[in-house]
């Protein structure tokens, strides 16, 4: 029995993102509350759920940000926060300080070095006008971030979330504040960086039509896991009334 | 020009340029940091609590002697005011990372505290004894009578802060931008938190007793602010902070002694004419 489940061990494949009965409490509010499962590697994922869901703290327990009372997660069966190499994070716009004076190819090369640099070099400069053609942004690479718009910004921290190449990528509700046609875009960049890269990507989002539509795995949390599974299966109206306590109106997931 | 040339014979005018100086380079790497971080009052409350620590350390001088060791050599307020001003820093970044407060509450309730210790404790020193320093030129700042003793402390801090500093600015920048991306990336944001703190406490307190209490703030934030306004690059930013302080506190110290006024508000007021025109004349 033993020398089975061994083999089959082996035989699949690490995953990508292992969170195992992560239960998370701020003071007396529980958060997340015994969340399991696996994302094997090449996988889309939607994370979806309410307001104070959890979503973004999951996000943040995979990246060994904030340390779960109960559980653990691992990224490639490294500890959370032990591989940041291998994670290509973009977070949400809204937290992002207008004021710092720096520009779109700093952005991006904070990313390669991990660090903010005092200068810009030749090769480094490069990589990051690369990565910043990637992403249809070459245009902006010598621009303030403060001038830049909801959408030129996403993809100037795209940029810097794809330059070192990650096996996966992490997204805190990307598409809030950019308009419908860079949202588009967007996922189009990530889908063919995912088909190039064999990438895996997984996305907190409230944007149901988007999970169905690009997400080839969905979760639905509300502390709880209430559901996690293929689109079709996961975004059904007992999932969405049992993890929202209503469906939300028909067009949310019927487009 | 001959005229700023023999000024420059002065030994006194000498040391009051190479002080100011080294507090302009000292204010201006930390003060891009300040200003970045929404900490501009933090230069005020640690002011402040040095303020405290000198009004405790004169009051202890007096009532039992202590610090007359050395032959006097550690009667000088920073002695006291230096540690009292670290613990208040130390305090200000606990209250900020261990509550829900918000930082400007976190220094008021220090900066507070530290103005009531201070003038309880040199209200109850006799003024008819002599302190080896005069209270005044705390509050006001005495550039020009800067002593060597002080000259070495300010160059002592400044090698240590520019030192510091400089092996972590990329990450603490990175950590500045965001906090959060920084420590996904393993920066250690929160113990740099801690460090920027000591470090302006350290800058704060030996500035203080040349710039004074009052003004001192300014000096951490204004150049640094005006450089903002100049600058798309936060290396820029601190380039140009310290600039900015630089040439503010040369044309200051020298205006100050050809009008006869005091030099610390010679200093401000310049850093605040150069602030007037980056606003007027900022970077679109």
């Amino acid at each position: 029995m033993v020398a089975a489940r061994a083999a089959t061990r082996a035989a699949s494949p690490v995953p990508a993102l292992h969170v195992h009965d992560v239960t998370v409490r701020f003071g007396d509010a529980l958060v997340l509350d015994g969340v399991r499962f696996d994302l094997d590697p090449g996988h889309f994922l939607a994370i979806v759920g309410p307001n104070g869901a959890g979503k973004s703290t999951l996000v943040k327990v995979a990246l060994g940000l904030i340390t779960p009372q109960r559980g653990h997660a691992a990224i490639f069966g490294h500890d959370a926060g032990d591989a940041p190499e291998r994670i290509g994070y973009v977070p949400q716009l809204k937290t992002f300080d207008r004021t710092f004076p720096a520009t779109a190819v700093e952005l991006v090369v904070s990313g390669i070095r991990r660090n903010w640099p005092v200068r810009v070099g030749q090769a480094e400069r490069a990589r990051a006008m690369a990565a910043l053609g990637d992403v249809g942004a070459e245009a902006l690479a010598d621009r303030s971030l403060a001038r830049l718009s909801g959408g030129e910004l996403q993809r100037a921290f795209l940029a810097r979330a794809l330059v070192r190449e990650p096996d996966l990528v992490l997204l805190d509700e990307p598409a809030t504040g950019v308009d419908f046609l860079a949202e588009h875009d967007l996922y189009d960049l990530l889908e063919r960086y995912q088909a190039r890269r064999g990438a895996t990507v997984a996305m907190v989002t409230h944007d149901l039509a988007a999970a169905r539509f690009h997400a080839s795995r969905v979760l639905v949390l509300n502390r709880r896991l209430h559901g996690y599974g293929l689109p079709e299966d996961v975004l059904c109206d007992a999932c969405l009334q049992e993890a929202f306590g209503h469906v939300g109106h028909r067009h949310a997931v019927a487009l | 020009m001959d005229g700023f040339f023999e000024i420059l014979g002065f030994a006194f005018m000498q040391r009051a340029l190479a002080a100011g100086l080294l507090v302009a380079l000292m204010s201006g790497l930390l003060g891009t940091f300040v200003v970045q971080r929404r900490l501009s009052f933090l230069g005020d409350g640690l002011a402040h609590a040095a303020f405290g620590g000198m009004g405790i350390g004169a009051l202890a001088v007096v009532t039992f002697g202590v610090l007359d060791a050395g032959g006097g050599w550690l009667r000088h307020p920073l002695w006291v005011a230096l540690p009292f001003a670290l613990l208040t820093a130390l305090g200000i970044a606990y209250v900020r990372d261990r509550t829900d407060l918000s930082s400007d509450t976190a220094i008021g309730v220090f900066f507070a505290v530290s103005v009531a210790l201070g003038v309880l404790a040199f209200s109850r020193i006799p003024p008819d004894v002599n302190l080896g320093f005069n209270v005044m030129d705390l509050l006001f700042g005495s550039i020009l009578a800067v002593r060597a003793t002080e000259l070495t402390a300010i160059a002592v801090a400044a090698v240590v802060v520019v030192a510091t500093l400089g092996s972590v600015w990329g990450r603490l920048a990175y950590a500045t931008f965001d906090d959060e991306l920084a420590r996904t990336d393993g920066v250690r944001a929160r113990r740099l938190e801690y460090l920027l703190f000591v470090l302006a406490a350290i800058v704060v307190a030996v500035s203080a007793v040349v710039v004074g209490i009052v003004l001192m703030a300014a000096y951490l934030v204004i150049p640094a602010a005006a450089a903002r306004l100049w600058s798309r690059s936060l290396a820029g930013m601190s380039a140009r902070a310290v600039a900015i302080g630089m040439t503010t506190t040369l044309v200051g110290v020298v205006a100050s002694f050809y009008l006869d006024a005091p030099t610390g508000s010679a200093i401000i007021l310049t850093q605040a004419a150069v602030f007037v025109a980056a606003v007027v004349l900022r970077r679109r």
